[in-house]
């Protein structure tokens, strides 16, 4: 217990938010150092793209994870990581979309707005950043307290279908070549902090199969 | 009566009427002195390919890592791309084979467990002269040759390599197909103790390749042993394998253990795992595009750099002159 509350204190201290800052950064930071130095393989564009997509899926299990960790391991301050955290996991999508549109598609706007609904996994993919994009922008506090308390976190509840665009997104870039073990690793992921939430959404409400039937045997 | 004379218009002069040979031999030393970097390193590549046409003299560097593997110019039309060429630590870093795993590194990180020698290669079905081949005896079945191709991957990047073999057409001349046969197939190596990946649910085991009896017999269809000078390295697909270069990579099959002739299309392995995405034939064609990526342009490895534009892919990846003929009248949308 002990430890716990050093470190929630720790975790309130001036220090950590920077140094959180500074290592969600560090991914980017290699990646530009890496392609400075030509060490991202024979392919660096494609490298660049994937390790970008990589990215915001992480960050997006990062950002997932606060909550389920607030409560789990009692880390109350954890909260305060979430709003960086969230911009974060939008950083890299965006990073993710401007390597698709710069490597892939040389900025050829008219070759982009084919090509997004033409392939279902790029209008999949495209669909997550756009729904991301409300989110970041209400991230700050005036946006929060113009729409209201309630309002702000129905809309941020959109992050759930991102989420499962993002993996949908992942696992049909892969089935075309029938390689499915990272997908199903982020998919387990996602799954677990998605799982978690919907089970104490139903304990909350008292829909726990148990007092279903016992208030069905009372009757 | 028809009296032939020199006069008539019709009798034109040979080329070495034209040009002395002194003067044919002072250009061909030009061009190897070029090569030697006299004229600088932009020319220096085209003219040592030149010299390469001229006398045989193998102009590849060689990377020096493995057994030297000499070959002659070849003359089949096609066989010497001017394009320049990959480097040879990007065109055995960046593989797809998936035996030995899914990531373009994997295969150079674990393909060192394949056992090479000693290696046979069984020719079956309709022949009239099935049998092992040894593959001291494959190696010496025809002149080796060098042979200089773009490479298309089916996932839009391109490469261009020097390879070193013989046309498939001297091998099954050897083996003489019976008039039944329509296909060959061709049979790679799957071996779980040696390949770790076999076994692994992406791909039904082992890798089957296949094409029809006129594109195996086509000059440009090269059974090959070595690329740049040396024998293949393993990710490449050593000891032989295939190459085809109209159609994208993943119908040139590596390390081939048997090979098949027969009356029906074979079922091959990406067809097999997803028909709606690979088709038969898969010959390298712009207007067809792969449901999952544009097959309109590709980036040419090492080259195109990160943010110059991808470059346009040609049809049948630039060999339609030399292989247009053999899909006359086919609608190459269905038969993709």
């Amino acid at each position: 217990m002990g430890m716990q509350v050093a470190f929630n204190r720790w975790l309130s201290g001036r220090l950590a938010k920077p140094l959180v800052f500074v290592a969600a950064l560090l991914p980017v930071v290699w990646l530009v150092l890496a392609a400075a130095m030509d060490w991202l393989g024979a392919n660096p564009a494609e490298a660049l793209e994937r390790s970008t997509g990589d990215w915001a899926l992480r960050m997006l299990c990062v950002v997932l994870a606060v909550t389920p960790l607030r409560t789990v391991a009692q880390l109350p301050t954890l909260a305060r990581f979430r709003r960086m955290l969230g911009l974060f996991v939008y950083f890299y999508a965006m990073l993710h979309l401007l390597a698709y549109s710069w490597f892939d598609m040389g900025f050829e706007l008219a070759d982009i707005a084919r090509d997004i609904p033409k392939r279902p996994f790029i209008l999949v993919g495209f669909t997550a950043v756009l729904l991301l994009t409300p989110l970041a922008l209400t991230s700050f506090n005036r946006a929060i307290r113009a729409l209201g308390g309630k309002r702000w976190q129905a809309l941020h509840r959109l992050v759930y279908v991102i989420a499962g665009l993002a993996i949908v997104h992942f696992f049909w870039m892969r089935a075309g070549k029938h390689n499915f073990a990272e997908v199903a690793v982020y998919a387990a992921i996602l799954g677990l902090l998605l799982g978690w939430r919907l089970l104490r959404f139903f304990q909350k409400i008292g829909l726990q199969p148990s007092s279903i039937l016992r208030r069905q045997l009372s009757k | 009566m028809l009296i032939k004379t020199r006069n008539d218009g019709f009798t034109h002069p040979t080329s070495s009427d034209i040009t002395d040979r002194a003067v044919v031999e002072n250009r061909r030393a030009i061009l190897k002195r070029m090569a030697t970097g006299v004229a600088g390193t932009a020319m220096a590549g085209w003219a040592m390919r030149q010299a390469l046409a001229a006398d045989g003299a193998s102009a590849v560097q060689r990377p020096g890592k493995l057994q030297a593997l000499n070959a002659r110019a070849s003359n089949v039309a096609g066989a010497v791309s001017m394009d320049k060429l990959t480097a040879y630590k990007d065109a055995t870093s960046y593989n797809n084979f998936y035996e030995f795993g899914t990531d373009k590194s994997d295969p150079a990180a674990n393909a060192h467990t394949l056992k090479t020698s000693p290696w046979t290669v069984e020719i079956e079905g309709l022949v009239k002269k099935p049998g092992k081949w040894a593959l001291e005896d494959l190696l010496k079945l025809s002149p080796m040759e060098d042979r200089i191709y773009r490479l298309r991957c089916v996932e839009g990047w391109s490469m261009v390599i020097p390879w070193v073999g013989y046309s498939l057409a001297e091998l099954i001349r050897q083996v003489e197909p019976q008039g039944s046969a329509k296909y060959v197939e061709f049979v790679t190596q799957a071996d779980p103790k040696t390949m770790p990946f076999v076994g692994s649910r992406v791909l039904d085991w082992p890798y089957v390749e296949g094409l029809r009896l006129d594109e195996a017999m086509h000059p440009l269809t090269l059974l090959t042993f070595g690329m740049y000078g040396e024998v293949l390295p393993n990710q490449s697909g050593a000891p032989v394998r295939l190459v085809v270069p109209w159609k994208y990579g993943f119908k040139s099959g590596k390390s081939i253990v048997k090979i098949r002739f027969t009356d029906k299309q074979p079922g091959t392995a990406w067809n097999k795992a997803a028909a709606n995405e690979y088709g038969f034939y898969s010959n390298v064609n712009p207007n067809v595009d792969h449901p999952r990526w544009s097959q309109a342009t590709e980036r040419r490895i090492g080259e195109d750099g990160l943010f110059a534009r991808k470059r346009k892919t040609l049809m049948f990846n630039g060999y339609e002159a030399q292989v247009g003929q053999l899909y006359a009248g086919m609608d190459l949308k269905k038969f993709y």
